[in-house]
């Protein structure tokens, strides 16, 4: 069993705003497993939305703070693919050629999403979860492709009693994208009607995934639509017992 | 200053900011980016076994999926007499072909009227023909290709206007994969090239309608190759 | 907004709320990715080859000019003129001087999206030379007064009865539902325009520097027939197609064909390095290859997206891509579309007004991840969007990040906007999805979650 972690959490805005239950999850499992957690409350946002929109300038007001902030930590462990993503895969480039870059990068090297940490750093497959419902998993592609996490989701709901999980035909984009799904919104819209189609296929109760701002936007859709599959976070089926 | 001096000059001006080496960001390879990249691609490249046998394996395999007709005898004699077969039950009438040892034998048995595309030829008389008999570069065991060219091959036209294209073939034509084919191309021609070299692979098709498989879209329907 | 993203934004919509479209392209595309995903995985290694493919492309493109000047040389030793033209306009002059050389009426052509780009048919049709398009796909959308729908599958986007529509509107042929049909009417009226043409005109898929010889890869063997007969043959490529070594297409040909079409190797990949040789009785007796530069070099200055350069306009990007799978290629108003059109309009035609491109992606990566040659395609969309903020920022946008920042960088006024937000969600159901409505944009068709009550700060300040 690892020795005891001082675990430093992320919390993306919208989580914070929207899904507070994902975060708390969080905290309770990774406690639950042993761990210290810490939160620096002064964080908001990692700054993506303005470097996704070409304002790097803007941009780095944002993420030079949340750089500094996290200077000191051990581990941190953020509860979005994408945001993940953003910290781990491009502050590196956002800073490039800045006295920061090398904070950047070190900071890099010790950024996890949250099921990546749990699977590939702590050796963690079952937290002890108990979720009865068929369900499927979404792979966001900044998960999928940025940070190149597949089988660590996978096998965490492998493990969940009662659980049965059926994959989609396609991996393919939910939509979402960031501003792009205010840009264009009908693009957004059909390919959100594309992966609600192919989730609906499987039969599954649930869409899971571990980006919330990939479900805010399937979830939306759902509503909309009148369908009664529900989406969760990774997080808060797997803090379920 | 001339349009090529303006190119290349632009090119040049262009070129004075190095790039990135290829790969640096991709994570999913896991390669590291080498120096000068190596021409050893039979690494990447789909397997081939190292017997006659499985080379002769694959190439049917492979020559079967893009739906070409492969046969393979012990004797000539054996192969010209399927041939003739196939003449009979095609109803082949008039054919083009060129010169060579394996083509003037195979014309002599079918014994019908050929246009020859090694001299000065009525094109109008080789697309009324019903076949292209003709002789190859190679046989390439990974893809199922035939390998012509304006030399071996009786020019250009031959392999592709008449409706079925025949192709002539010696077992010892067998090359394992492209790097080799490409490699012996290399060194027969040395630099004296035919003007046109041709890989081909099945008949002609298309899936440009709804992506449904047509064959003989404009080049043959059929291809038949003959290996002794 | 500029009239190219108006259009864009316009199609895109209609193309979005079309099913009938999304399900055609949808089907089209599920076959090819069973048949693509067979063949990679008989690749002994798919990712090794990538790798290996960038960096002979690196190679090439890092080393342009020296190979060119090799390529045009060797050509040239055998018997081919070699044309340089810095832009469309000097391509067409040189093209359609060729024709009045030769006293032209008439052209057939093989696939050149090149050729696309340039606009060179129109020309071509002004100045008294018909021209026919061979490629089924090409022919067909050429009888319908269209553009390419797709790099690789021209006519992706119809169906059997709309072909057999048209080829009974201009051809007079008895309507049918056999796609077997469809394609020997084709090849009955195209077989006389082969043999009839004076010019055969046809793009490239590759430029062999080492040997002197262009490759051009087809399955219908309409490339073949346009090289063959007519007596006098062009070929139109852009700079960038070299390749260092013949070698190199042991490896280029298999990928090409792999995520080009799910086969293992195309039906005919044919190498020309000259006209008619002593001792050849068919081909062209004059062979005209035209260089054309047109922005690429501009692409080219730019170090960090110089890589699109290394596209082998294989159509991965394009078929692997959500956004266009949904609206479709004609939506792009360009000759490339998809992923890879998207990157690099812009160089080719100007930032400003190209840029909307950029943006209409998700950034979801399936392009990059698709391309055999590891273009860095949604990071040079990414890179697009900041080169716009930097010649020309919208100040608006600009403004609302310089004041997103303010409030995510000051805790005590991020919990002000909260518990405003919370304030104005209550209001909200009144303007929902109206013209009034700030969020519309989402709201026209998704629902929003509700704010939460306690937000993770509101609990962690709890638990402390």
């Amino acid at each position: 069993m690892a020795r005891i972690m001082k675990i430093t959490l992320f919390i993306p805005c919208f989580v914070d705003s929207f899904y507070p239950q994902v975060g708390i999850s969080m905290v309770r499992i990774l406690e639950r497993l042993g761990h210290r957690v810490e939160f620096p409350e002064d964080l908001t946002c990692c700054g993506q939305p303005g470097f996704n929109s070409g304002c790097w300038t803007e941009a780095r007001l944002v993420a030079e703070k949340v750089l500094r902030r996290l200077r000191d930590t051990e581990v941190v462990v953020i509860a979005s693919g994408s945001c993940g993503a953003m910290v781990k895969n491009y502050y590196p480039e956002l800073f490039a050629g800045t006295p920061l870059e090398k904070d950047a990068r070190a900071l890099s090297a010790r950024t996890y999403e949250f099921s990546q940490f749990l699977v590939d750093r702590l050796g963690v497959t079952d937290v002890g979860a108990c979720f009865n419902a068929r369900v499927t998993y979404h792979d966001g592609c900044h998960s999928l492709r940025e940070m190149n996490i597949r089988d660590a989701p996978r096998r965490l709901l492998a493990q969940v009693k009662g659980l049965e999980l059926v994959e989609m035909k396609q991996v393919v984009c939910c939509g979402f994208g960031g501003t792009f799904s205010a840009k264009f919104p009908m693009i957004s819209t059909a390919m959100g009607e594309v992966k609600c189609a192919s989730a609906a296929e499987t039969g599954a109760d649930y869409i899971v995934s571990s980006d919330s701002s990939c479900l805010m936007h399937i979830q939306g859709l759902l509503d909309r639509q009148g369908k009664t599959m529900r989406t969760i976070h990774l997080a808060e089926l797997l803090a379920r017992s | 200053m001339n349009a090529r001096d303006a190119i290349l000059a632009r090119i040049k001006e262009a070129l004075r900011t190095p790039a990135p080496p290829a790969g640096a960001r991709d994570h999913d390879s896991g390669h590291p980016p080498t120096g000068a990249p190596s021409r050893d691609f039979s690494r990447f490249l789909p397997a081939v076994g190292d017997s006659f046998e499985d080379r002769i394996q694959s190439f049917r395999a492979a020559a079967a999926e893009l739906k070409a007709d492969f046969r393979l005898f012990e004797t000539q004699e054996q192969a010209l007499a399927s041939l003739r077969q196939l003449s009979a039950e095609e109803k082949w009438q008039r054919l083009g072909s060129h010169r060579g040892a394996l083509t003037d034998a195979a014309c002599e048995i079918l014994r019908l009227p050929v246009v020859q595309t090694d001299q000065a030829y009525d094109v109008a008389a080789l697309e009324a023909c019903d076949a292209g008999l003709s002789e190859c570069d190679a046989l390439v065991a990974q893809t199922g290709s035939v390998v012509v060219s304006s030399r071996s091959a009786g020019g250009r036209a031959l392999s592709v206007l008449p409706p079925h294209h025949v192709v002539l073939a010696r077992r010892d034509q067998l090359v394992p994969d492209l790097p080799q084919a490409l490699a012996m191309i290399q060194k027969k021609y040395g630099d004296h090239y035919p003007s046109m070299i041709s890989f081909i692979t099945g008949p002609s098709r298309t899936g440009d309608i709804e992506r449904i498989l047509v064959l003989g879209a404009h080049g043959p329907k059929k291809l038949t190759i003959f290996c002794f | 907004m500029n009239t190219s993203a108006h259009q864009f934004h316009e199609q895109a919509t209609r193309l979005s709320h079309d099913l009938r479209h999304r399900a055609l392209i949808q089907t089209a595309l599920e076959k090819y990715e069973v048949k693509r995903d067979e063949k990679k995985a008989v690749f002994q290694d798919w990712q090794g080859a990538r790798q290996r493919a960038a960096e002979i492309k690196w190679e090439a493109v890092n080393h342009l000019d020296a190979y060119l000047v090799d390529f045009a040389r060797k050509l040239e030793g055998r018997g081919t003129k070699v044309h340089w033209a810095e832009n469309g306009e000097q391509a067409r002059e040189i093209i359609v001087g060729i024709a009045r050389a030769k006293g032209a009426r008439a052209l057939i052509k093989s696939k050149s999206m090149t050729s696309e780009e340039i606009h060179l048919n129109e020309s071509l049709e002004q100045s008294g030379v018909s021209v026919v398009e061979s490629d089924l796909g090409e022919y067909i959308v050429q009888l319908r007064g269209e553009a390419p729908y797709h790099i690789v599958f021209p006519a992706m986007h119809l169906t059997r009865d709309e072909i057999s529509d048209l080829f009974t509107r201009k051809l007079g042929t008895p309507p049918t539902k056999s796609p077997e049909e469809l394609t020997m009417i084709a090849r009955r009226v195209l077989r006389q325009k082969y043999i009839q043409a004076d010019i055969g005109l046809t793009g490239a898929n590759f430029a062999v520097a080492e040997t002197g010889m262009i490759s051009i890869t087809e399955n219908e063997g309409n490339s073949r027939l346009t090289s063959a007969l007519p007596k006098t043959m062009i070929t139109l490529l852009g700079i960038e197609k070299i390749v260092p070594q013949l070698a190199d297409l042991a490896l280029f040909l298999p990928m090409l064909a792999t995520v080009g079409a799910g086969q293992l190797i195309s039906g005919y990949n044919t190498l020309y390095g000259g006209p008619r040789q002593p001792g050849e009785f068919d081909g062209p007796e004059e062979f005209h290859v035209v260089l054309l530069d047109n922005q690429r070099t501009v692409l080219m200055s730019d170090p960090e997206q110089r890589d699109a350069l290394h596209c082998i306009r294989c159509g991965a990007c394009l078929n692997a891509c959500p956004v266009y799978r949904n609206i479709g290629g004609h939506t792009y108003g360009t000759a490339y579309s998809g992923p890879i059109g998207s990157v690099i309009t812009p160089h080719l035609r100007g930032l400003l007004e190209w840029k909307h491109l950029s943006y209409a992606s998700s950034l979801c990566g399936a392009c990059t991840e698709a391309c055999p040659v590891q273009v860095q395609l949604h990071h040079h969309l990414l890179q697009n969007r900041r080169n716009v903020n930097r010649q020309k920022p919208v100040w608006w946008e600009k403004l609302a990040f310089r004041a997103f920042a303010v409030l995510a960088n000051s805790p005590g006024l991020w919990r002000l906007a909260q518990k405003a937000g919370r304030l104005a969600q209550k209001a909200h159901p009144l303007i929902k999805g109206g013209a009034l409505d700030p969020a519309r944009p989402w709201t026209q068709s998704r629902d929003l979650p509700p704010l939460a009550k306690e937000t993770f700060r509101d609990y962690w300040r709890k638990r402390r």
